[in-house]
């Protein structure tokens, strides 16, 4: 059985393998997949064992569901039994590189597809190759393998249904495939074990037929997820449930001034603690191993140390101060200017609005995990990691060896929301376990360090400029001022920032599909040296909000219903963005009358290739606002998954809604000041509202799904205030202004 | 020191200031109980103790009197009821909070068999999810009462 075990032994046996690199890369590229004896790797995603097909799924699951929908991919082709199926994620490799991954910085607008982009998507492909990114994020896990791997499949249906054949000398026309083997018309049947060895030994055909949607039976269909009951029984192994004999287990405490180093430190006393054993100094702090995770979080609190200087201002208001300082420095290039703005906005009645959003953490349920074995000159890391390849590059580096010396295994993720693809955490355990060599090491970090040492979401202002007009929007002019993503976490991740204007930092506002005659968005890139990184939707957790509630601004000081505005704006625009929202109006009941003391607002952001529509419903009572409800319709394109779809399209208001209700990072002495759940607080089971989902497919491939529900659900909710209250709120998080029940 | 998990006794040789959450987890193997917090804010976790939901983070391991049941003892090796359920309802994303989310439901449930709403925000707000399957858990929960109810 292939498993983690085939990886970690780097099993040399080739049993009949053979390394067929998939063609959809431009050359082939060997096959990451070490099969055992009896085994037979097809390509790099279908391995054939004596019990069956493993599929490798290679994106980390961190609960949306990828990896199901990933190996339906391939077993709808193969026409395997879905009780049959098996999914790994497999090992790092360059052969599992995320082709669409890049393509997200490209600057332009996703909803007009054009052949430039194309042309450009086509170069980056290439580039997102050469930079080896196995990368799960950006949504795009299902896009990037609906047609490599249902291709893996159907290459692999060939090459058996040909073994057949020729063992029972029949032409392969002839035969058919059900259940996971194939079929001779007399009903005779060899099972795709039986036939693995003589498979592999044929070569890949270039272009195997995929099936006609029509002809799906799996693809399409809410199935059970592969993951589900090891999760509900608590086998589901996470990064440091991994066992490991001999294990002992660790902790780290870094320098809360993020980004410095730590100037000194005096262990003693920690050491002499009971079960402690060892002090390191990994650089920017240090990390205690102990015999209990335990004890190694008490001595690290322990450890008397002297931190540098933060390389950021000291506190929220100077940060802010910083970013706001972007607006006077000189602007990127203008990724939207249609029409004469400035003509139309020296018009007196133009309305201007400053919005915030602040810094967030992602605190994904799991803090910062990982575990790691260094022996004989080799480095092994299991982690829940998005970026498995950036991962060991890095640590190899840290550990002072090739990276073909380190395997990475990639278990689940508890939670990962763009935290996941920073790799400053496996580097620690790898740091750790050079320094303990033949011990298994199992670091964990404390709640306090995952809040106060996270990569961002980077806070951000805008400035807005409109005129409201009898029938929309005449002009709309926004500057967007943060610190840029591309320029940081992208060059962390790639060695270079994707090219042209930083999109990330007016995505979600530029891009929207909204026909405004006057239209212009600018990028302001702040110069503020606080760590900050992919955080769910990223750039459209805040644009989204400046946008969205201007826009609501606009509706009412031009007398219009913020429905039927959107609409008008968008309808020759982009029709399906137009059949989101009149669909949401709908399932709302938009425009009937509510009881007193209860409101709605809309919202709408085009994300990921998924145009998504919102409405929320707030009541007033005695302890404050209550979110009710909240409809959602989304075009998915085509919907390989409902049941699961809906899962993420909650899991992305429920994310966003906690950000906006309450979400917020805030610093002072040069440290964040949130530390744990008391006071970075996230919603409840009893904050939670009903929320009802529509999926329209529209498309011809499937759209992102993890990341689309987060951007509506802020301006949707502030609208919803706005409607109950009078009252704007331009800054986030709102419970600085209201109280929530 | 003696504890009782899951109907086994173990003699454990640790701090007894060590929280039954590292005992479980570090010394027993039982790595179905997850750790979250460590200040009983978030209940990822939630083990039974004498059949009570409690945050095995916040309890001394040398306080422990009475017998622990974990994920892993939940069924005695089969799936209960509520385990089938949560599986019919597809409620798990991540899956990390889930073990502390079912040992919290099914004390309530043992607790009060037919759960309103309330009920269930009141037993079930001290269990995070980040990946917000709040939904299905509230589902799973009514679903698992009618189960009960027609049994
Ligand atoms: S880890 Fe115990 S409640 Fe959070
Ligand atoms: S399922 Fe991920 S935190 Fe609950």
């Amino acid at each position: 059985m292939i498993g983690r075990r085939g990886f970690l032994l780097g099993s040399a046996a080739v049993a009949g393998g053979l390394a067929v690199g998939y063609r959809v890369l431009t050359a082939p590229l060997p096959n990451p997949v070490e099969p055992d004896e009896g085994e037979a790797a097809l390509n790099p995603y279908v391995l054939v064992t004596r019990e069956g097909v493993t599929v490798i799924a290679p994106r980390a699951e961190m609960g949306q569901g990828v990896q199901t929908t990933l190996a339906a991919l391939v077993a709808e082709e193969m026409d395997l039994d879905w009780s049959e199926v098996r999914a790994v994620h497999g090992p790092a490799s360059l052969a599992y590189a995320n082709s669409r991954i890049i393509a997200l910085g490209l600057p332009f607008a996703d909803y007009r597809e054009s052949w430039v982009q194309e042309l450009a998507e086509g170069a980056m492909e290439l580039g997102a190759r050469l930079m080896a990114m196995q990368l799960t994020g950006g949504s795009t896990s299902t896009a990037d393998a609906f047609e490599r791997m249902r291709r893996a499949g159907a290459a692999a249906r060939v090459m058996l249904v040909e073994a057949a054949a020729r063992r029972w000398d029949l032409p392969a026309a002839r035969l058919r495939t059900e259940a996971g083997a194939v079929l001779a018309p007399d009903g005779a049947r060899l099972s795709y074990p039986d036939l693995a060895e003589a498979a592999a030994a044929l070569e890949a055909p270039r272009d195997p037929p995929l099936k006609p949607r029509a002809a799906w039976r799996l693809l399409g269909r809410s199935l059970p997820r592969l993951d589900m009951a090891d999760k509900v029984t608590g086998q589901a192994e996470f990064a440091t449930d991994v066992r490991l004999d001999g294990a002992l287990f660790a902790t780290v405490r870094t320098n809360p001034h993020l980004g410095a180093p730590m100037l000194r430190f005096d262990a003693a006393e920690a050491e002499r603690m009971p079960d402690v054993v060892r002090v390191l100094d990994i650089g920017n702090g240090i990390a205690v191993v102990a015999r209990t995770t335990w004890a190694a979080m008490q001595a690290a609190e322990r450890v008397e140390v002297d931190w540098a200087d933060a390389p950021y201002p000291s506190d929220t208001d100077a940060i802010f101060a910083g970013i706001a300082a972007a607006f006077d420095a000189p602007t990127q290039m203008a990724l939207r200017d249609d029409g004469d703005v400035d003509a139309a906005l020296a018009d007196p009645r133009a309305l201007r609005a400053e919005y915030r959003a602040p810094y967030l953490a992602h605190t994904t349920m799991e803090p910062m995990t990982a575990s790691a074995l260094y022996s004989d000159s080799r480095l092994i890391l299991w982690a829940g990691t998005q970026s498995p390849t950036r991962t060991r590059e890095s640590a190899a580096e840290v550990a002072g060896l090739a990276p073909e010396a380190v395997e990475i295994v990639t278990t689940y993720l508890g939670g990962g929301f763009g935290r996941r693809a920073e790799f400053d955490f496996t580097d620690q355990a790898a740091r750790i376990a050079v320094a303990m060599p033949g011990t298994p090491i199992k670091m964990t970090w404390r709640r306090e360090e995952d809040v106060r040492h996270d990569w961002y979401r980077p806070g951000a202002i805008a400035r807005l400029v409109g005129l409201p007009g009898p029938r929309g929007p005449e002009a709309l002019k926004a500057d967007i001022a943060a610190p840029s993503i591309a320029a940081t976490q992208i060059v962390r991740q790639a060695g270079m920032a994707p090219p042209g204007p930083d999109k990330f930092l007016v995505e979600g506002c530029f891009d929207q599909p909204y026909a405004i005659p006057a239209f212009r968005v600018q990028g302001h890139v702040a110069n503020v040296a606080v760590p900050i990184g992919f955080w769910r939707s990223v750039g459209h957790s805040h644009n989204t909000f400046f946008t969205e509630c201007f826009l609501d601004e606009l509706a009412h000081a031009g007398g219009q219903d913020p429905v039927a505005m959107r609409l008008g704006l968008m309808r020759d625009e982009h029709a399906a963005s137009a059949r989101v929202l009149r669909t949401v109006a709908e399932m709302s009941g938009w425009g009937t009358p509510l009881p007193d003391g209860v409101a709605r607002g809309v919202a709408f952001c085009f994300s990921y290739g998924s145009p998504t529509a919102q409405v929320v419903q707030v009541r007033q009572t005695d302890r404050g606002l209550r979110v009710e409800r909240i409809w959602c319709a989304i075009d998915v394109g085509i919907a390989l998954d409902p049941r699961n779809i809906e899962a993420q399209i909650q899991s992305g208001i429920i994310y966003g809604l906690s950000a906006t209700i309450m979400g917020q990072i805030t610093f002072a002495g040069g440290r964040v000041e949130q530390s744990n759940f008391h006071d970075c607080e996230v919603l409840r089971m009893d904050q939670c509202p009903a929320i009802e989902t529509r999926i329209l497919e529209s498309g011809e491939s499937p759209g992102g799904v993890g990341e689309p529900g987060t951007p509506p659900v802020a301006p949707a909710l502030a609208n919803a205030v706005f409607a109950l209250t009078g009252r704007r709120i331009r800054q986030l998080p709102l419970v600085r202004e209201l109280a929530f029940a | 020191m003696k504890i009782v998990v899951n109907g086994t006794e173990h003699q454990v040789e640790v701090d007894p200031q060590t929280p039954l959450l590292w005992v479980l987890r570090d010394v027993l193997g039982l790595t179905g109980t997850k750790f979250g917090c460590g200040i009983a804010a978030c209940g990822a976790c939630t083990v039974h103790l004498d059949g009570e939901a409690v945050p095995a983070c916040g309890v001394a391991v040398g306080e422990v009197t009475g017998e622990v049941t974990t994920i892993e003892g939940l069924g005695n090796g089969v799936l209960t009821p509520l385990q089938e359920v949560w599986i019919g309802e597809q409620v798990a994303q991540c899956g990390y909070c889930q073990p502390g989310q079912i040992m919290a439901a099914s004390a309530l449930l043992r607790r009060t068999p037919d759960p309103t709403d309330d009920d269930i925000d009141e037993a079930m707000s001290g269990n995070l999810c980040r990946c917000g399957t709040y939904p299905r858990i509230r589902a799973a929960i009514h679903a698992a009462a009618a189960r009960l109810r027609d049994a």
